[in-house]
């Protein structure tokens, strides 16, 4: 699949670690992405894989490092400088406001806005039915948009997490383990999703536990463990256990 | 998962969810009924018709409506405002001092402009400080404003030299006492701040902030929201609404207190959570604070009417704090909401 990939790097790091308090949650990880390319993921829990994302989606600085994005050395002072430009993240833990209906949620930091008479005020209804599309094409439909996401299904939120990442025009997307909530229809909807974003040259980092997910869609497995990367391997020339090896250090 | 038509189930739970949101309404409706009975049976006498009892109870409503309104905004967004009391004795003060002392020598009407910016101005600071508290150093709400209901509680007294000030500037009593058309001044005067709170909290990207902040702040954050600045303008801003009350209230009586709002600090949050707010935030509207505040206003001024022991006033407004909160449970279980697992 590799040969969909372009040549030019348009996300690499170098060094980049990160502490908190004592503990060392990544040592020097040097990492590209190209576009078009799926790169997945790996480690066991408390590799560093989430922390890895975050310092890439501006929600962490890193202690040491580099980011080059498409070419130049940035330091994203926030989660809004990487989405301003051109950086999506699907988070672990979703990060939905429970409070707000789906609209609000898949334009969070972004509403659409109208005006009544001369007062501006926000597109609620348009946000709904965009925010609707962006989710209709993983196959998931809510019988009422106007209610908040607490009171969806943990697929569907999933399902929501997942559209407002893909709503936007990214050149990078990062999905942290973004099927763990699915059922098998949606998460085979998801890889459907994933290969398209690929062929509009879209860079993917995909985490996920899942080994087949990993093998079926990603062009190069990264392995984390304990913070480093203990391993890289193209998806052609690696076997499963060899990738478990890696993770489990033997 | 048929997406255009509504199945029944969810139609029903519709229903529900419209009785949950007018629940505060019903409980205002039944005060009214039994406190009319009562007039009747006892006095002889109406209580809901009567010109001067709405009147009565709608500048009553005025005090609680205004803190409460500033109250909503932080509550909503997972905070709390203690020191809105006090922040409403200084403006009540220095409103007072400064129409007295800019209006001996500019006249009245320089004056009473002059009172009213500088008590609105007096009251940023405190409401700035809370909100960089808050939002940058990450002190609890709820310390952060008890330290400065002591520091505006202190600065309160110290500028009346721990005395009330009386007011002899009659526009600013106006204000308190006057009417346009048979409406109270201080009717008009909050019915405007309560259409532009409601704008900003239903209509605004910084209402939907504030409620996205009291959902979700780490989402919020990580949506690239400036969650630093939408809090300290929502301290600001709760400041500024206590502000207006204490103006208010020092031409209501012709007289800033220091301690013009002590006893309505908790009648302002009982306002919010009585129109059905969620002290962990996330929920809340101005209308359910209205609403909770006349019904606060209606058992204060209904149990004086029918010479009932003020002492009384506590225990009913507190039962029905109890009360409306309990049904909100009950009713999250029914309607809509996710129940506890
Ligand atoms: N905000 C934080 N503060 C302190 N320590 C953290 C923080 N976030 C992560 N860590 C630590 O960093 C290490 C890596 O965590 P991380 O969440 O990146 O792991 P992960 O590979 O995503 O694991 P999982 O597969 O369980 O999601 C862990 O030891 C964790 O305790
Ligand atoms: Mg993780």
């Amino acid at each position: 699949m590799s040969d969909v990939a372009s040549d030019a790097p348009v996300l690499e790091t170098y060094g980049i670690s990160k502490r908190f308090g004592g503990v060392h949650a990544l040592e020097r990880v040097n990492f590209t992405l190209r576009a078009g390319e799926v790169v997945a993921l790996a480690g066991d829990n408390g590799a560093g894989k989430s922390t890895f994302t975050k310092i890439i989606s501006g929600v962490f600085q890193p202690s040491e490092g580099e980011i080059r994005y498409r070419g130049r050395r940035v330091s994203f002072d926030g989660p809004q400088a990487a989405r301003t430009q051109g950086i999506e993240t699907i988070y672990q833990d979703l990060a939905l406001a429970d409070n707000l209906d789906i609209g609000g949620n898949v334009f969070l930091g972004r509403e659409l806005k109208t005006k009544f008479l001369f007062l501006p005020r926000i597109d609620r209804r348009r946000m709904r039915e965009e925010a609707a599309k962006a989710i209709a094409v993983l196959d998931v439909h809510l019988d009422r948009l106007d209610r908040p996401v607490r009171a969806l299904s943990g697929g569907q939120r999933q399902a929501v997490a997942i559209g407002r990442a893909i709503h936007w025009d990214a050149r990078v997307l990062i999905m942290d383990e973004p099927t763990a909530a699915l059922g098998v229809p949606e998460q085979r909807k998801v890889m459907d999703l994933i290969r398209s974003l690929k062929t509009k040259g879209i860079g993917v980092i995909f985490i996920s536990h899942n080994l087949a997910d990993m093998f079926a869609v990603s062009d190069r497995i990264v392995v984390l463990r304990r913070g480093v990367v203990a391993g890289e391997r193209m998806v052609g020339d690696a076997d499963p256990e060899e990738i478990v090896r890696l993770m489990v250090g033997q | 998962m048929a997406s255009a038509t509504i199945d029944k189930p969810a139609r029903w739970r519709g229903t529900l969810g419209v009785l949950a949101s007018a629940r505060a309404w019903i409980f205002l409706f039944v005060l009214l009924v039994v406190f009319e009975l009562w007039s009747q049976i006892a006095y002889g006498t109406t209580f809901v018709f009567s010109a001067f009892n709405l009147r009565s109870v709608s500048v009553f409503a005025v005090a609680p409506v205004l803190l409460g309104l500033g109250q909503t905004l932080v509550i909503i967004s997972g905070g709390i405002d203690l020191s809105v009391g006090f922040t409403m004795g200084l403006a009540a003060v220095i409103a007072a001092q400064v129409a007295n002392d800019v209006g001996a020598s500019a006249g009245v009407g320089v004056g009473l402009v002059a009172g009213i910016v500088a008590a609105l101005a007096a009251t940023l600071i405190p409401g700035w400080v809370n909100g960089l508290l808050i939002a940058r150093l990450r002190v609890p709400p709820f310390i952060g404003t008890l330290g400065m209901y002591g520091v505006a509680r202190g600065a309160a007294y110290l500028f009346s030299n721990g005395t009330t000030v009386p007011v002899n500037n009659p526009w600013l009593t106006f204000l308190g006492n006057g009417r346009i058309l048979g409406v109270p001044v201080v009717v008009i005067i909050a019915l405007i701040v309560v259409l532009l709170v409601h704008y900003l909290l239903s209509e605004t990207l910084f209402g939907q902030y504030t409620y996205a902040i009291g959902g979700n702040r780490q989402a919020t954050l990580r949506a690239g929201v400036n969650v630093r600045r939408v809090t300290i303008l929502l301290y600001m801003l709760s400041a500024l609404t206590a502000g207006v009350d204490g103006i208010l209230y020092t031409g209501r009586f012709a007289a800033g207190a220091p301690q013009a709002g002590e006893p309505l600090l908790l009648d302002s949050i009982a306002a919010v959570v009585i129109g059905g707010a969620s002290l962990f935030g996330g929920s809340g509207t101005v209308m359910g604070t209205i609403i909770g505040a006349l019904i606060i206003a209606v058992i204060q001024y209904g149990l004086v009417f029918l010479d009932v022991e003020p002492f009384w006033q506590f225990i009913a407004v507190g039962l029905v704090i109890i009360v409306s909160v309990l049904v909100d449970q009950s009713q999250k279980r029914l309607g809509g909401g996710r129940q506890d697992e």
